[in-house]
């Protein structure tokens, strides 16, 4: 369908009785999306632009979004954005928020870059306690250079680095930077979603929401991870890479929230924040 | 502060001249021969004062992204560091450049390569003028040679960084960072209102209201015919620099058989061999470089015309002098003479050099 | 109260990820035969149970699915 033909069919159900229930934010450009088929990157920005939108906070927003699949995200965002190097979107986001304190500033990064490359920057904004919203999209491996290891990869899991699976000796463990952020006093909401069902895609989106409106209390950095899937990189179809991902990632990176509001948020194990959570091994 | 005569440091300058000329943001890391710019700051309180920012990174390469955050805000944001910290920089300084956002950056150099020594040098000219990071791109290259210059010359900064939208360098040394001058203070600028802000720096990413497309602040583009596109334009406006915004000093060379040709603290050891030399009767004059990049070529073209020969006095191995060469095109005797390491020359010791390496 | 539901699918935006067909709880939707402009085989509606619940809507990352309902 032409886009006029759209615009007409969408008239015509008004004009039927319909009512719109759901259609794409126009803090979204129209610009189609670089993700692969089935990529969870498109639903995250979706959900952060409709809680900008739902916010009226548009005209406030500056988004930062560093190397990595994610590097174009100023095309897709109706919002001024910068484009940072590798790793560095916190201390983007710092100045940024520092100079101009009114702003909404938000960093959307990898997990190579946040987790990796990155890390100096990303613990050393959540532990300045700055007030800005970070949406960390974890996806186990380095999209768009071509599947290699990322930080996050689950021991076992195959790569282009680690075509035999990642081995601990070798390779080290997979790195659950999010817990690690969740124990530094700089840090006031730390909370872990995904974005593969209706369900869950309803509840990142309030974790978005919540971790928004948190800039207003001036309490520190928002924090909300995205557990996500890379259909290309791990060579699947996106239905099965969803179903490997709940089935493999989640109980790596168990969802919900880690703190809420400067604690640590009900049910949460403390030994799971010391790391010692116990990994589990892939083949794939 | 108000003009007054002042007894100060050279990074001292540099941090109060931040200060008065209405900079929004500083963003640092401790190194040593420059510490003092961000001490002399955080003891100011200026965010008590002028609302200036004032903030100590975790890294220089925190500090350099941070100055591309807040600078691409479209507000007048500054760091300083030494050399080791300025090659931790490289990575922003070129991202910086490609994205065309005005800001301030000083290095007081201190001897290389590697850790090095503390004291000063002058061996990142090349690193300066010639690109430290990838891609063709270049900085205003400011190089003062007095406290009182590290203090006017943040105050010139903005206005060419934010003409050109292109990051200005302060190339400075240990000498000038540690040494204490007089120098007169201007009068405060204000930091710029919104509105300032906004007419000042159309391009900024403060929020988009409703009226405007969205700003976008990055280096990217992947269509490489648009890139190279981009690479014209930029290489156009470094041209315009060369044109209008060539800064230098010639003294006594209208008469002049030799001439030295120095920057910052070397200049002023030239020029102390120089006063020797006339003393002996030999005629010699100083051309003395304020703009690194861009390089004063047909100015020093003028000058050597007459001149049987050009002693290049720089605290490298020589680095200078392969721009000097070039202006001249190779047809005037030139050497070059320098201690490096963090050894200071003596003007005795140039105007031997002026002496066994040119006149003989 | 039922409802029915319509949705309007921008296909030639569409990337067949097939992930709105895992959230429909309906079946209203499937892949085309067909292909769109870059290729792809884009969903399609394939029968009137729509109930307007929004799922497909919800989790397709490239925000191709506008979703109308009303009561019946």
């Amino acid at each position: 369908m032409a886009n006029t033909d759209i615009e007409q069919r969408k008239q015509e159900l008004l004009n039927q009785g319909y009512t719109e229930v759901y259609t794409k934010t126009k803090v979204l450009t129209d610009a189609v999306l670089h993700y692969c088929p089935g990529c969870g990157h498109g639903t995250t920005h979706r959900l952060v632009a409709e809680v900008i939108d739902e916010m009226g906070i548009q005209d406030k927003t500056v988004g930062v979004s560093p190397v990595g699949c994610s590097v174009m995200a100023y095309n897709y965002f109706d919002v001024d954005f910068q484009e940072a190097a590798h790793g560095r979107a916190p201390a983007l986001a710092t100045a940024i928020k520092r100079l101009n304190p009114d702003c909404f500033v938000f960093t959307y990064q990898g997990d190579g870059d946040l987790a990796a490359i990155g890390t100096a920057e990303t613990i050393h904004a959540c532990n300045r306690g700055e007030n800005i919203t970070m949406i960390f999209v974890n996806n186990g491996i380095y999209g768009m250079t071509g599947g290699q290891m990322a930080p996050t990869t689950l021991v076992g899991m195959k790569s282009a680095t680690t075509p035999y699976g990642r081995n601990v000796a070798l390779n080290g463990y997979p790195l659950r930077i999010t817990e690690l952020l969740a124990t530094l006093p700089g840090t006031y909401y730390v909370t872990r979603q995904s974005v593969q069902t209706p369900a869950a895609v309803r509840k990142a989106k309030a974790a978005i929401r919540k971790a928004f409106e948190n800039q207003k209390l001036q309490k520190g950095v928002s924090f909300v991870e995205i557990v996500s899937n890379c259909n290309s990189g791990w060579k699947m179809t996106p239905v099965a890479a969803n179903k490997w991902m709940e089935e493999n990632m989640f109980p790596n990176y168990p969802i919900g929230d880690i703190k809420v509001d400067g604690k640590i948020a009900e049910g949460i194990d403390a030994n799971r924040l010391v790391l010692s959570h116990p990994l589990t091994v892939v083949n794939k | 502060m108000a003009k007054e005569l002042k007894l100060m440091k050279g990074n001292e300058a540099i941090a109060r001249a931040m200060i008065a000329s209405g900079t929004d943001g500083y963003f640092g890391y401790p190194i040593t021969p420059q510490s003092e710019v961000m001490e002399t700051l955080m003891a100011e309180k200026p965010w008590e004062s002028t609302g200036m920012v004032v903030l100590q990174a975790e890294s220089e390469m925190a500090s350099i992204n941070m100055v591309y955050g807040g600078a691409a805000t479209g507000k007048k944001v500054a760091t300083s560091s030494s050399s080791p910290g300025i090659s931790l920089m490289q990575e922003g300084l070129t991202y910086l450049a490609g994205a065309e956002i005005p800001c301030l950056i000083v290095n007081v150099m201190r001897g290389g390569p590697g850790l090095g020594t503390i004291q000063p040098s002058q061996s990142d000219y090349f690193q300066s003028v010639k690109g430290g990071g990838h891609g063709d791109y270049q900085l205003y290259t400011l190089a003062p040679a007095s406290v009182q210059e590290m203090y006017d010359f943040v105050f010139d900064a903005w206005d060419i960084a934010f003409k050109y939208r292109n990051p200005v360098l302060i190339l400075s040394d240990g000498a000038i960072g540690q040494c204490m001058e007089k120098l007169y203070t201007r009068d405060y600028i204000p930091r710029w209102t919104e509105e300032e802000r906004r007419a000042n720096a159309p391009w900024g990413t403060w929020g988009k209201p409703a009226n405007r497309n969205h700003n976008i602040i990055t280096s990217l583009e992947l269509d490489s015919a648009r890139q190279e596109v981009f690479n014209h334009k930029l290489q156009a406006k470094y041209r315009e620099m060369e044109k209008n915004e060539v800064r230098y000093e010639a003294l006594n060379c209208e008469d002049a058989d030799y001439i030295f040709v120095a920057y910052g603290s070397s200049s002023r050891i030239a020029m102390k061999a120089m006063q020797m030399a006339r003393e002996k009767g030999i005629k010699v004059g100083l051309f003395r470089l304020i703009t690194l990049f861009p390089f004063p070529t047909k100015q020093l073209q003028e000058v050597a015309k007459n001149v049987k020969g050009i002693l290049c006095v720089e605290m490298s191995a020589g680095q200078m002098i392969e721009d000097v060469k070039l202006a001249t095109n190779c047809s005037i005797k030139t050497e070059h003479f320098g201690r490096f390491g963090g050894i200071i020359p003596t003007p005795t010791e140039v105007l031997e050099a002026l002496e066994t390496k040119i006149i003989k | 109260m039922a409802f029915k539901g319509q949705i309007v699918i921008d296909t030639e935006r569409c990337k067949g990820c097939a992930v709105c067909l895992a959230a429909c709880p309906m079946q209203v939707i499937e892949l085309s035969k067909n292909v769109n402009g870059k290729g792809y085989n884009y969903t399609e509606v394939v029968n009137d149970k729509c109930i307007g619940c929004a799922s497909c809507a919800m989790v397709c990352p490239d925000g191709v699915i506008s979703v109308y309902k009303k009561q019946c």
